[in-house]
């Protein structure tokens, strides 16, 4: 008996038009839980080194989180995977809000699509009822105006859609999938478009079977009731008019300059009153008491969600204001581009102009304000016309194929993809090992357990620690002994970067929201789910027993599995370096001593690559032959083994 | 004839809903049989009328059958919004895919979560935690006799529509003469 999942995954060719339902094997659920860990078992099995992101034996996977459509609250994420065109990686995006339960009732776990349409189509599912419609007539269309046209013409306004604008189709690698509230990014909507598959439509009215429903249900309804009254959940800053955190401390421009002192009391009450008078309300994901996102409406455009700290991403780039963002959000949204890498490629344009490096040839009539610049850019990007299909490979690539010194001015990347604009004073060594062994490209999907910063006050960190339920003991040391401005132990930003990955490990297979979970530990230390309640959930919904040492492993062995897809794809320890400016005062020394330390403390070898012994640790004996068998490893990387350590 | 009765009603303040589904959730769990056995909001008997685009976040709870769409299909604007008559109206009626339940197609109505023991409030209204739903009760008169059918009835009703009166009549004969 399956509980929790379906057991069954759709199988897509989109070349041929075929569709298979084909059952899944039990084990590779209990091996890798579902969500990113089952993506990441059929991207190493099927996907080679030598497939590129828009070859058509690339495949583009949507997957429901394990414990997705059960009643556990927060459960409602979407995992999409696939190759990344700008990376050449692994690519990981979650979305949220309605798409994943809705496949779940529909009776399935996953979607694989390969190969590539002849023409725009989007692929309908209803229950058992599964089709390949023409999208022609959707050809640019907006992601939302999409979702919209395709419940009318289906007929069934419950179907929950998921679908790429316009920067999709052109394959724009900052192109996102939109759904809802919601948004997968980081390179999944640029192949989305390479396969020419417009949207995907589902509709589900069937049961799923938990393994103990009553326990179960009584379980969520508590949960839910804790994570409403829990001040330290869901996105808390996204509810404040006070934005000091961001505009103060995050980088503007092309992650250039702090302003310190931007903010004050006029501008918040000046930006409160802006946000109001655009903000129709506040809105949740399917099954959770928190509402993270707001509806917006600007006058002229269709309504949009705005998300996260995509409130000010624009705002910040332009050097402008939260109205030009709110404005310029009404089309990204359409368009479906990301947040956080977009505004990074258009600040980047506008100081190769101011630099001379890109001309009045290249932007015939470039405006003179910048927030107009970045409506001009934009334009050209999602059209890839001129210089904007050079702009549309993100900024690596743009800066290479545009040339003529313009990588002097890609100082915001790492394995070619931008980062979030945080330019700091001080080396930080957790964070050092987080931007450079991350594999999900964003620091977002990787910090978020361990506090940013210690409390000052003793007494208040010991008050802190006692009601820290969610931390593994070691860490309640660690934490005690911080002072401000002083480095923890190397030791101890090892094993913190090693937390961190591993909870969002956990949240991306079990379909788990990062703001209910992995991400929100650093703000409060109160997350709802941590490590040692999130078993008595699997286990009462897919009846899968695990320890708190068990769950840890199985997320070890999805970061090796996916750690060993980018080794095959030729990611080395050379590649593991945060942008050079990224802190002022760097200790290069040190940070290749904490490198070297976690990868031993990883069982991988010093090139970063997961040993025969690590991987035959994990139940992966076949990727370590696949390793050796290419040259990767050699016979004798045996050693190191990742040590077993208390969860 | 009037006679005093009990009167429990929900009410519904669509302004603050925030679209979490959770009482569509809560609602088939509870009336699963056996209770909790599944979570399906396919099988739930409030549904949140969904129009991103146009705010609309409606929860309505199924209160009566009715075999026909209806002739008149107002739009109604509160406080500047436009709004469908079908995001008010609980009937559940042929014109779309709520309040049926997706194996039978037989209609499903809110019974207020009545149970023994009572609950202290229907579970849709216990887990909406932004109070969209909040629950009342309160001592009416009303013309005596005036009940309205409960699901069984409807059920029959719907048969009776499906496939006329006189089969089911028929079949509950035979039914009563097996037992």
């Amino acid at each position: 008996m399956r509980y929790a999942e379906t057991g069954f995954r759709l199988e897509v060719d989109l070349t041929r038009g075929s569709i298979e339902k084909v059952p899944t094997d039990p084990s590779w659920t209990e091996m890798f839980l579902g969500g990113q860990g089952t993506a990441a078992k059929i991207l190493w099995d099927r996907v080679g080194p030598e497939v590129q992101a828009f070859d058509p034996e690339n495949l583009l996977i949507f997957t429901a989180g394990l414990l997705v459509g059960t009643p556990v609250p927060g459960a409602n994420r979407t995992v999409v995977n696939t190759i990344s065109p700008q990376t050449g990686l692994y690519a990981h995006s979650i979305f949220g809000a309605f798409f994943g339960p809705e496949l779940k009732h529909a009776g399935y776990d996953q979607i694989v699509f390969r190969g590539k349409a002849p023409d725009l189509v989007y692929l309908w599912i209803h229950n058992d009822k599964v089709e390949l419609r023409d999208a022609t007539h959707l050809r640019g269309k907006g992601a939302q105006e999409t979702a919209r046209l395709i419940r009318e013409e289906l007929g069934v306004p419950e179907a929950q859609v998921a679908a790429i604008g316009l920067a999709g189709e052109n394959r724009v690698y900052m192109a996102t999938i939109e759904h809802s509230s919601a948004s997968a990014s980081r390179g999944v909507g640029a192949v989305m478009g390479d396969k020419r598959l417009k949207a995907i439509a589902v509709r589900g009215t069937q049961d799923l079977q938990l393994a103990k429903p009553e326990k179960i249900f009584q379980l969520s309804l508590d949960m839910f009731k804790a994570i409403s009254e829990n001040p330290f959940t869901g996105d808390i800053m996204a509810h404040e008019d006070d934005e000091e955190f961001h505009v103060d401390n995050f980088a503007w421009g092309n992650a250039r300059k702090r302003i310190k002192g931007f903010w004050n009391k006029e501008r918040e009450e000046r930006w409160k009153k802006i946000s109001e008078s655009v903000r129709l309300r506040w809105t949740g994901c399917y099954n959770c008491p928190k509402d993270c996102h707001q509806a917006i409406k600007v006058p002229g455009h269709e309504t949009y969600f705005q998300k996260c700290y995509s409130k000010l991403t624009y705002a910040m780039a332009a050097y402008k204001e939260i109205d030009f963002n709110y404005q310029i959000l009404a089309k990204t949204q359409a368009y479906g581009l990301d947040g956080f890498s977009t505004p990074q490629v258009l600040a980047f344009a506008v100081e190769l102009y101011e630099a001379g490096i890109l001309t009045d040839e290249d932007l015939p009539g470039f405006p003179e304000d910048n927030g107009d610049r970045f409506f001009y850019l934009l334009e050209k990007i999602v059209r890839r016309e001129g210089v904007g299909d050079a702009l549309a490979n993100g900024v690596y690539h743009a800066a290479r194929q545009i040339g003529r010194g313009a990588e002097e001015y890609d100082h915001n990347t790492m394995k070619k993809f931008e980062q979030v604009p945080l330019k700091l004073k001080m080396i930080n060594f957790p964070y050092f090992l987080m931007y450079a062994t991350g594999e999900k490209m964003n620091i977002t999907q990787i910090e978020g357990s361990y506090p940013q910063v210690p409390i000052a006050d003793k007494k208040e960190r010991e008050e802190f620690v006692k009601r820290w339920e969610a931390a593994p003991e070691r860490f309640k040391k660690w934490y005690l002994e911080w002072e401000p401005r002083t480095h923890p132990p190397l030791e101890a930003a090892v094993h913190i970067c090693d937390w961190n990955e591993t909870m969002h490990y956990i949240d991306d297979a079990i379909g788990m929201c990062a703001f209910l979970s992995s991400f929100r530990g650093q703000f409060g230390g109160q997350p709802p789910y941590h490590i040692y309640n999130l078993p008595k959930f699997i286990a009462a919904a897919a009846g899968i027993e695990l320890t708190p040492q068990e769950l840890w492993n199985v997320a070890r062995r999805n970061r090796n599995l996916i750690r060993a897809i980018n080794v095959r794809r030729g990611l080395r320890r050379k590649d593991e370096r945060p942008p050079e400016d990224h802190w002022q005062i760097r200790d290069p020394e040190k940070e290749q001593k904490v490198l070297s330390d976690y990868y031993t403390f990883k069982g991988w070898t010093q090139d970063g690559i997961p040993t025969i012994g690590t991987l035959e640790k994990l139940g992966l004996a076949d990727v370590a032959e696949d390793l050796v068998r290419r040259g990767i490893l050699s016979e004798d990387d045996r050693e190191p083994v990742f040590q077993d350590i208390s969860a | 004839m009037t006679e005093k009765r009990i009167i429990k009603t929900i009410k519904v303040d669509p302004d603050k809903c925030i679209g979490c589904r959770a009482c569509e959730l809560a609602c088939s769990a509870f009336h699963a049989k056996p209770r909790y056995s599944s979570a399906n909001p396919a099988r739930s008997r409030i549904r949140v009328v969904f129009d991103e685009l146009n705010d609309i976040y409606f929860p309505i709870r199924s209160v009566a059958y009715t075999p026909a769409e209806c002739a008149g299909r107002h739009a109604y604007v509160l406080q500047g919004k436009e709004y469908p008559e079908c995001a008010f109206c609980g009937n559940i009626c042929p014109s779309r895919d709520y309040f049926y339940e997706p194996d039978s197609k037989l209609p499903l109505k809110c019974d207020m979560c009545e149970s023994t023991p009572e609950l202290e409030e229907p579970v849709c209204v216990a887990v909406c935690r932004v109070d969209a739903l909040t629950y009342e009760v309160r001592e009416e008169e009303v013309a005596a006799g005036e009940e309205g059918p409960d699901e069984l009835e409807i059920g029959l009703e719907a048969l009776a529509d499906e496939y006329g009166l006189d089969k089911v009549l028929d079949a509950v004969a035979r039914i009563a003469g097996k037992e």
